[in-house]
């Protein structure tokens, strides 16, 4: 029996070792991020009904979009019964890259042309894309300005905590440009990885002044107070939008495309403080 | 009997090796689903090795963000693994050894940060340790600015890690049993005694191994870093907020960075890590005499 206990041990001891690989397993479960993948499309505009649209429409837009097409995406969908929209949001870039690794994709709307330009490259871009929306920079404070900032000379001066994007993302590209412009030298005590880190590092209060664009300085109302920049020649970010070539439902989204840039997609995208293309 | 078969039928498949033997029999089509499993963590790691341009790759590795992110990272890594152990090992003492009234919901609790994503704990920082957080308002008024430090970093780190510590090392604890201590015990030792000559012997191996997995863990870390830390070349933006980073305009420094990460990962884990011994032969082994 004593016999019996110790040869057994091993095999409990190697039980722990699973507990332990059952917990690493469940860590870098939780590592996973969000997939941005969207059900595949079903087209069924090839059928008698011409004049109805049907089928599913995968529209990728650039984070900065989320609140405007989800309402132009409804509006789509109330227009056509038949046709579901499914959204992705994401950084551009991040778009461009699962699109170009065959992410099922009919439209693609950009926050800036370099993006757009990768898509193009690919060979994914159906016809020359059309710029649909407009954004500025502007400088954004807390409600209660810890730091007293007035102007965006005021943003750069020492010992006020400046968040802004990194150069290498197109929010952090036009800050950079910016900065040049007003001939300031910015002293961040961070550089995000995307505009909505910056945002959210300015209404958690964390940071005394950030630079986002407009519309998100919109999207946050009374969270944050905006101070505009006064550039003589801001930089002003242009928003393409293109159909995949890749896409089995052109139509669904030329539809949307015609929707985005007509009267009333203009209208919901200036309402949210995007500037006319 | 069936417990008095039970040995002699396993026999063929086990090994007399020393003082004990290790039973190895495994039915095979345990090598097939385990082959397909092994499979889906390694086809994409050489997915990935097949991307990186081996021509532009020292250069990718070297240039000055990189370096400056690899070395915050090993450091930021390194004292996010000595706080976990500071932490650690009381916290899962007391869970795998004391009793005491809300032990459960104290342990379920402190495995929380395994289970919600990185993301949610950095808010959570950040709602506590931040400018205007539970404690970091008292924190300012002290002068005490942890947002956007390599403090910061340190801490989302050891939160993530943490609770991964606490887990493994309570397995290994109640793995170990209480035989041991409970006889040191009759024989007069006092608890402080126990724990630093049976406990701690006994589970040193795998603390070992779990604080080595603990360090890869706080390498790896993003999501808490990224919302509560913030990214500054050389202050918090650690490896893979660089590698996130550097994906936006140059994927092929994304890959190097991301073949770095993981070789050092490798390295450190390879160096160190072995599988938990048996608590008796940890016992017995001459640098574990008392």
């Amino acid at each position: 029996m004593t016999l019996f206990n110790t040869s057994i041990r091993p095999r409990r001891l190697r039980l722990g070792a699973v507990a332990a690989g059952t917990a690493a397993l469940a860590l870098s479960l939780s590592g996973c991020g969000p997939a941005a993948t969207a059900p595949g499309a079903e087209p069924n505009t090839t059928g008698t009904a011409a004049a109805e649209l049907s089928g599913t429409l995968n529209v990728y837009a650039a984070a900065s979009l989320k609140k405007t097409f989800t309402v132009l995406a409804n509006e789509f969908e109330a227009e056509n019964p038949q046709v579901k929209v499914s959204l992705s949001f994401d950084g551009s870039s991040t778009l461009v890259t699962q699109i170009t690794q065959g992410a099922p994709a009919d439209v693609f709307a950009s926050a800036d042309h370099a993006n757009m330009k990768k898509l193009s490259a690919a060979g994914l871009a159906k016809d020359s894309p059309v710029d649909f929306a407009s954004n500025v920079l502007t400088l954004v404070v807390p409600p209660d300005n810890p730091a007293n900032i007035t102007s965006f000379a005021d943003a750069a001066k020492p010992g006020v905590k400046l968040v802004v994007c990194a150069p290498q993302v197109p929010c952090g590209a036009a800050t950079k440009a910016d900065a040049a412009g007003a001939g300031l030298t910015l002293s961040p005590v961070s550089e995000e990885l995307s505009v909505t880190s910056v945002l959210g590092k300015v209404t958690s209060g964390e940071a005394d002044a950030g630079l986002v664009y407009v519309t998100d300085a919109t999207t946050a109302g009374d969270k944050v107070i905006s101070i505009p920049l006064n550039l003589a020649n801001p930089t002003v970010n242009q928003y393409p939008i293109a159909v995949i070539s890749t896409t089995k439902v052109p139509e669904l989204a030329q539809g949307f495309i015609a929707l985005v840039t007509g009267t009333e997609g203009q209208k919901v995208l200036q309402n949210a403080g995007f500037g006319a293309p | 009997m069936p417990v008095l078969v039970l040995p002699k039928t396993s026999r063929p498949a086990a090994r007399v090796h020393g003082r004990t033997w290790q039973y190895t029999g495994v039915p095979r089509w345990v090598y097939l689903v385990a082959a397909v499993g092994a499979l889906f963590i390694l086809l994409p790691l050489a997915g990935m090795v097949a991307q990186v341009n081996w021509g532009q790759f020292g250069a990718l590795i070297t240039s000055e963000p990189s370096v400056a992110a690899l070395l915050l990272s090993l450091k930021t890594a390194a004292a996010s693994t000595a706080l976990c152990i500071v932490f650690g090992v009381p916290l899962a003492l007391l869970l795998a050894r004391a009793q005491f009234f809300g032990q459960r919901i104290l342990r379920a609790l402190i495995l929380l940060p395994l289970v919600v994503p990185p993301v949610v704990g950095g808010l959570a920082l950040l709602y506590t340790f931040g400018r205007e957080g539970l404690i970091g308002k008292s924190l300012t008024v002290v002068g005490i600015n942890i947002a956007f430090s390599t403090t910061a970093v340190i801490m989302a780190q050891t939160f993530v890690a943490l609770p991964f510590l606490v887990l493994s090392l309570e397995g290994t604890l109640r793995t170990a049993g209480q035989k041991y201590e409970a006889v040191a015990a009759t024989l007069g030792a006092r608890p402080g005694t126990v724990l630093r000559r049976i406990t701690f012997p006994l589970v040193l191996p795998g603390l070992i191994s779990v604080a080595v997995l603990s360090f890869a863990r706080c390498l790896g870390e993003f999501g808490a870093t990224l919302t509560f830390a913030g990214s500054l070349q050389g202050v918090t933006r650690t490896l893979p907020l660089e590698i996130y980073l550097q994906r936006e305009t140059d994927p092929e420094a994304a890959v190097a960075l991301s073949f770095l990460l993981i070789a050092v990962a490798v390295l450190v884990v390879a160096l160190t890590y072995r599988a938990p011994k048996s608590p008796l032969r940890a016992l017995m082994s001459p640098e574990a005499a008392p």
